[in-house]
């Protein structure tokens, strides 16, 4: 039975904007959110570019209608998946079968590294209810229990692919004909465990990040969260609105080579991509436009770009990666992504690659540097790699 | 210049968690590649040993290749940057 | 540790990180970056690779055929712990490597060269319908034709780790892969 699924809504929430219209807005303004640390109490302020959602808790608190108390990713993740859901606004959602899929890698750490400081310190101190959400499930439900969803809620953790791969289990789930609607993405908060762990793997850029540019030093991270709402042929065809485009391709593989580097050929970018593509339907060809994974350090970028210089020999698409703008959000970037491919298809834009100053020697073309409007987008694919080798990209395409 | 190199290879066995003797280590060995087969979280780690042991920073990552050639090339370099007392 | 049923090996005298590299070396394992790995992945590469030796050939299988699909209730909490010490001073690279959960998929597929798709879910608990019902599906639409699935769990002295070796093609030793099977080969180990 081949069925389709459709993006009916869209939710986000990043360093370049606290909802999708800011969001776009920036894009295309060319206008990145990555500078000076301001909320994040750690030694690395005035030293490490990040890319922070420009809120402080208890304004995101504000917002998601959550106490501050709660771990800023659960904020952020409600936050972007009630725009979401309030944007795909489905009447009769009470009476449809409705799941939750939510990514994160760092669960409620921003308040358990708080805690756990105070504990080392002196086991009499430190607030025990600080580390009731650490866990990365427990994120997930705090926000699934405020948007009322109770049919099927669940939490990927495979690091920066996380929301990619809960974009695509939220497509199958629905094909089955499991669930009739579902909301999935991802988020992630900056916490000192992250900035500190990628800074002693040294692959951070102490200025702004440069994606696919020949002396990229590495990458910024980021915060922030993304979420699309799949749906169903059926409900989509109840709608008021309309769908902003179908997820018509996804795949995942393991590049089964190093923990946290990317093998040299992109094998496993390679055999996503490929993936993906023989999921659509579609050829090389077909492709509008890449949302690169384009981190920015050495070896990702290499990597992606060999495995896309094999898969699209001779007709590269135009791309660029967004991150130029956002830094890495790590679990929320392949939600977040996802919903900058639905926002590309639905106003015929491309989005630039900043600060890409010199093309990378070793590869046949150079992402986008400008914005370019009123192209043919009709088919986008988004690829998302992570740590432990898994590799993931997604296909957007217009109706 | 014996002590030292001797200290750093009981240091880098613990750092690394390898599972051979310092006696197993030749000063001129090549610690990467087919050598003693190290990968690239085992030079940040060593990169974490001159800071901690030496109180030596190694801030561009691209010196770490030639620092870490061998033991005698990492004694060589602590030598000569070693911060006075 | 347990095969089929079966034990393989025990030694109740001696504490986790002991017992794994007793057991690394009673299996001959001789994979020197075992060494290195954290608690999670150690459980996880050694019950993977009693699982894989013996009755299944991997070789007769494409590299993206193979796929793992792998939960747990505390991610990588216990890497974590021992990661965010090390903060204080220096963070550990080596530490902060194995920080996600899903780290230990790379290492299985890493050392078997396992390039099919691969999945890390956490839940509180095992969740039999999920896993049977989502594995399924990768079969029927032929995403893979093996698949490792199972729960690799550590927190302290805690641990558990089940794994079961699904394949398409039925052999004689097979069972079938339903929830009731599946609930009695998690439940029989004592982990």
């Amino acid at each position: 039975m081949k069925s389709t699924v459709f993006v009916a809504g869209i939710g986000a929430i990043s360093a370049i904007g606290n909802n999708v219209a800011e969001c776009l807005t920036a894009l295309e303004n060319e206008a990145a959110g990555i500078g000076d640390i301001h909320h994040l109490q750690t030694v690395h302020r005035n030293k490490l570019p990040v890319a922070e959602v420009k809120l402080t808790n208890e304004e995101l608190a504000l917002k998601a209608g959550l106490s501050s108390t709660i771990s800023r990713t659960a904020l952020l993740s409600m936050v972007a998946a009630k725009e979401a859901l309030d944007d795909a606004a489905i009447e009769n959602i009470s009476s449809l079968r409705t799941g939750f899929i939510s990514a994160n890698s760092v669960g409620g750490m921003d308040k358990s590294e708080d805690f756990f400081a105070e504990f080392l310190a002196n086991n009499t101190k430190g607030k025990l209810r600080n580390v009731v959400n650490h866990e990365c499930g427990a994120v997930t439900e705090l926000v699934s229990d405020k948007l009322g969803i109770k049919n099927y809620i669940t939490t990927i953790s495979t690091a920066c692919s996380s929301s990619a791969n809960a974009i695509f289990l939220a497509a199958r789930l629905i094909k089955q004909n499991m669930l009739d609607v579902v909301v999935a993405g991802g988020t992630d908060a900056l916490t000192k465990f992250t900035l500190n762990g990628f800074n002693t793997l040294m692959i951070l850029d102490q200025q702004l990040c440069k994606p696919f540019d020949e002396n990229r030093k590495g990458l910024n991270l980021g915060e922030g969260a993304g979420y699309v709402v799949l749906v169903s042929e059926k409900v989509a065809a109840s709608l008021k609105k309309d769908v902003y485009c179908e997820l018509s391709g996804y795949a995942n593989a393991n590049d089964a080579y190093h923990q946290t580097a990317s093998s040299p050929e992109g094998t496993g970018s390679f055999l996503a991509m490929t993936g993906a593509l023989e999921k659509s339907g579609l050829q090389p060809s077909d492709i509008d436009y890449i949302n690169l994974h384009g981190t920015g350090t050495q070896n990702n970028d290499i990597a992606e770009g060999t495995a896309i210089k094999r898969l699209f020999a001779d007709h590269y698409p135009k791309m660029s990666s967004t991150k130029s703008f956002t830094g890495h959000t790590l679990g929320a970037c392949g939600g977040l992504e996802a919903v900058f491919s639905a926002l590309a298809i639905k106003h015929s834009i491309i989005y630039p690659n900043l600060r890409l100053e010199t093309p990378m020697v070793d590869l046949p073309f150079v992402p986008e540097r400008k914005l370019v409007k009123n192209v043919p987008v009709k088919n986008v694919m988004s690829n998302s790699f992570g740590f432990g080798g898994n590799c993931s990209s997604l296909i957007f395409s217009k109706l | 210049m014996d002590k030292l190199i001797n200290d750093l290879k009981v240091q880098i066995i613990a750092q690394l968690n390898l599972q051979i003797k310092p006696e197993d280590i030749g000063d001129d060995q090549p610690l990467f590649a087919d050598g003693l087969g190290l990968d690239s979280i085992d030079a940040l780690e060593l990169i974490v040993l001159l800071q901690q042991h030496y109180k030596i920073k190694l801030s561009n990552a691209e010196d770490g290749p030639k620092v870490f050639k061998s033991v005698k090339t990492m004694a060589d370099y602590i030598t000569a940057h070693q911060p006075k007392v | 540790m347990y095969k089929n049923g079966r034990s393989l090996f025990e030694n109740e005298k001696i504490e986790l990180p002991e017992f794994l590299i007793a057991a690394y070396n009673h299996f001959e394992i001789n994979y020197p970056k075992f060494y290195k790995m954290d608690i999670l992945s150690k459980l996880g590469v050694l019950a993977a690779d009693v699982l894989l030796k013996d009755d299944f050939k991997i070789e007769d299988y494409k590299a993206e055929d193979v796929g793992i699909v792998l939960s747990n209730a505390n991610a990588s909490l216990d890497t974590d712990i021992k990661y965010f010490e090390t903060v204080k001073g220096i963070a550990s690279p080596a530490l902060f490597v194995y920080t996600l959960p899903n780290i230990v998929i790379g290492e299985i597929s890493i050392r078997h060269r396992l390039k099919g798709e691969n999945a890390f879910f956490v839940a509180e608990k095992f969740d039999v319908d999920f896993i049977q019902q989502y594995v399924s599906n990768l079969f029927y639409n032929n995403v893979l034709q093996v698949c490792i699935c199972g729960w690799v769990e550590v927190l302290g002295d805690k641990y558990k780790t089940v794994l079961y070796l699904i394949e398409k093609n039925k052999n004689k030793k097979s069972l079938d892969f339903t929830k009731e099977n599946i609930n009695k080969i998690y439940e029989n180990n004592n982990g």
